[in-house]
């Protein structure tokens, strides 16, 4: 599989106000992220709310403008792109929001929302051929022929979310960023949702990135996951590596903290609790950002930012002491 | 005592001192001071550091957690026999979720409190739940003891609902999720309310709404399903 987005050295803060007279302070959502996305996978983000996991898609997107650091889409850098040719490209990269109803204009109709992306992006398009693709995406997420002159309020959740995916799909993209798109539905049709997807990425070569607080639901959709903890990585790995031998603590702590629905399992776990809160992003902890939470923290966490470090099987993790607690884990088992 | 989920079922202006006293004040009769001592003591309970401090802040000034946890020490103030939390950690991030629902744990045990845990997580209900209680369209399908209807579910919809629910230990290749829609409170069809979703639906469904009925053999167990055969379209992982 050959890379087909790569991040590199991304940066992003806002500036938050303090009050009225005061200096606004520099809120860093995202810190020198550097990372790949193959042809044809599924990348994971997670976190707690308020590291960045969105900022990142939008960077991404370019719906937001990084401060620093490069979006390479297919080895070209596209954060610095004249405005019409980023519209271009746009094509390709498209992205499916949470809530699925304030995301479409209410006084269009169905069909209209779908194929607004052409109207913009392939305005050569007859509108006869623009129908005949609309209907035959409509086909592809499940909706029936006859909604297409309905208005979004006369649809549920999860169908509202399938006109969203409808439109994302439209243009054909190789790339769609998928923004906590189940969480504000129900389990049933949440696993609706996250089926299609499964179908549409398989139909298409889609690349998806699917960026959700919900560990259960990324653990099913992945096959890479990215660990985010206060706009900085703390790991990257498969899937399975990493739900199986997850080796920053926070990855850890994450993971024993997700609620399993298996009474006995439940019971029998050991729950890694945090214990404080995550720290506000405007004044972040020096060194390691996570040592105010980490059970493992010593001296030279506080001191200084464990660099980011690559293992042979491709894993990234940043944590000072990874290999130590690893030893001891093995001594002690 | 009921208390709402997330952020917005607290006074925004008054510090969180007060408005704890004063359900003290107010139900138990206290003096002010003592019931002031007794909220910051319940602030100590709920695990939330410098309690004294605490106490003085406005509600903004405190994090998710931190405010969910003042609310649970709201609750148990007047020592309640029972707690009804309404989706109580919704909102909340998984960690966080976490602690709460140890906190939970412990206050049940150590206040002798039945707690009532509203929840769409099903996560949630088998980490916590001795009993659960199964709902559709308004109406209780299936109840009995967490383990039973973890394992051995007898309403179609209680099968569906654990079949569609992703687990973070496995991953499976597909969710079997339940089909269609849940139907609207407005226009519920007739006989029983899932039918119109169910797999092992048969004329009687259309018909007639079962009622809750106990299963023999198991404790406090019933269910609202006219189908009495095996439930299988797959195994419960």
């Amino acid at each position: 599989m050959s890379d087909l987005l790569r991040i590199d050295g991304l940066s992003k803060s806002f500036s938050v106000s303090a009050g009225l007279f005061a200096r606004p302070l520099r809120l860093r959502a995202l810190e020198d992220i550097s990372f790949t996305v193959k042809q044809g996978e599924t990348l994971g983000i997670v976190g707690e709310s308020g590291c960045g996991k969105s900022t990142l898609g939008r960077c991404i997107l370019q719906l937001l403008s990084p401060d620093q650091g490069q979006v390479l889409w297919l080895g070209q850098d596209i954060t610095r792109l004249p405005a019409e040719e980023m519209r271009r490209r746009r094509r390709d990269l498209q992205i499916i929001f949470q809530d699925p109803l304030a995301s479409l204009n209410p006084r269009l109709t169905v069909g209209e929302i779908i194929s607004d992306p052409l109207r913009t992006l392939m305005p050569e398009l007859k509108a006869a051929d623009r129908r005949a693709k609309v209907l035959r995406i409509m086909e592809a997420v499940g909706l029936l022929p006859e909604m297409i002159n309905r208005h979004p309020h006369e649809f549920s959740g999860g169908q509202a979310q399938r006109i969203g995916i409808a439109r994302a799909l439209i243009t054909e993209p190789k790339l769609i960023v998928c923004d906590e798109p189940v969480s504000a539905l129900d389990v049933s049709i949440q696993a609706q949702i996250l089926n299609l997807l499964a179908d549409l990425k398989d139909e298409f070569g889609l690349t998806l990135i699917f960026i959700s607080h919900n560990l259960s639901v990324v653990r099913h959709v992945s096959d890479r996951i990215l660990v985010l903890y206060l706009g900085r990585i703390v790991e990257l790995a498969d899937g399975d590596d990493l739900y199986q031998d997850p080796k920053h603590p926070y990855t850890r702590a994450l993971l024993t903290a997700v609620p399993i629905p298996d009474p006995k399992r439940a019971r029998q776990r050991n729950i890694d609790a945090l214990q404080v809160e995550i720290p506000s992003p405007i004044n972040p902890p020096s060194g390691c950002t996570f040592r105010t939470r980490c059970r493992h923290a010593i001296e030279v966490c506080a001191q200084q930012r464990p660099p980011l470090e690559t293992l042979k099987s491709g894993r990234l993790v940043a944590c000072h002491r990874w290999r130590e607690l690893e030893l001891r884990a093995a001594d002690s088992a | 005592m009921i208390f709402q989920d997330p952020m917005t079922s607290l006074n925004p202006s008054l510090r969180v001192r007060t408005q704890l006293s004063e359900v003290l004040v107010r139900h138990q009769g206290f003096a002010k001071d003592k019931a002031e001592r007794a909220a910051v003591e319940m602030l100590e309970r709920v695990g939330i550091p410098e309690p004294a401090k605490r106490a003085n802040a406005f509600p903004h000034e405190l994090s998710g957690g931190m405010r969910q946890r003042v609310m649970i020490a709201m609750a148990l103030l007047c020592r309640p026999k029972i707690l009804i939390a309404d989706e109580p950690t919704t909102a909340l991030d998984v960690t966080v979720q976490a602690q709460m629902l140890e906190l939970f744990k412990s206050l049940t045990n150590d206040f002798g409190t039945a707690l009532v845990l509203i929840t769409h997580d099903l996560g949630v209900v088998a980490g916590v739940a001795d009993r659960m209680m199964v709902m559709y369209g308004g109406r209780a399908i299936e109840k009995g003891v967490t383990d039973e209807l973890f394992y051995d579910p007898r309403h179609p919809y209680t099968l569906g609902l654990l079949h569609s629910t992703p687990h973070v230990e496995t991953r499976a290749k597909r969710l079997d999720p339940i089909q269609g829609l849940p139907p609207s409170l407005e226009h519920l069809p007739p006989g029983c309310s899932f039918n119109p979703r169910c797999a092992f639906r048969f004329e009687r469904c259309v018909k007639e709404r079962p009622p809750l009925i106990g299963i023999e053999g198991s404790e406090g167990r019933a269910k609202a399903c006219w189908y009495d055969g095996a439930l299988s379209y797959g195994k419960v992982a």
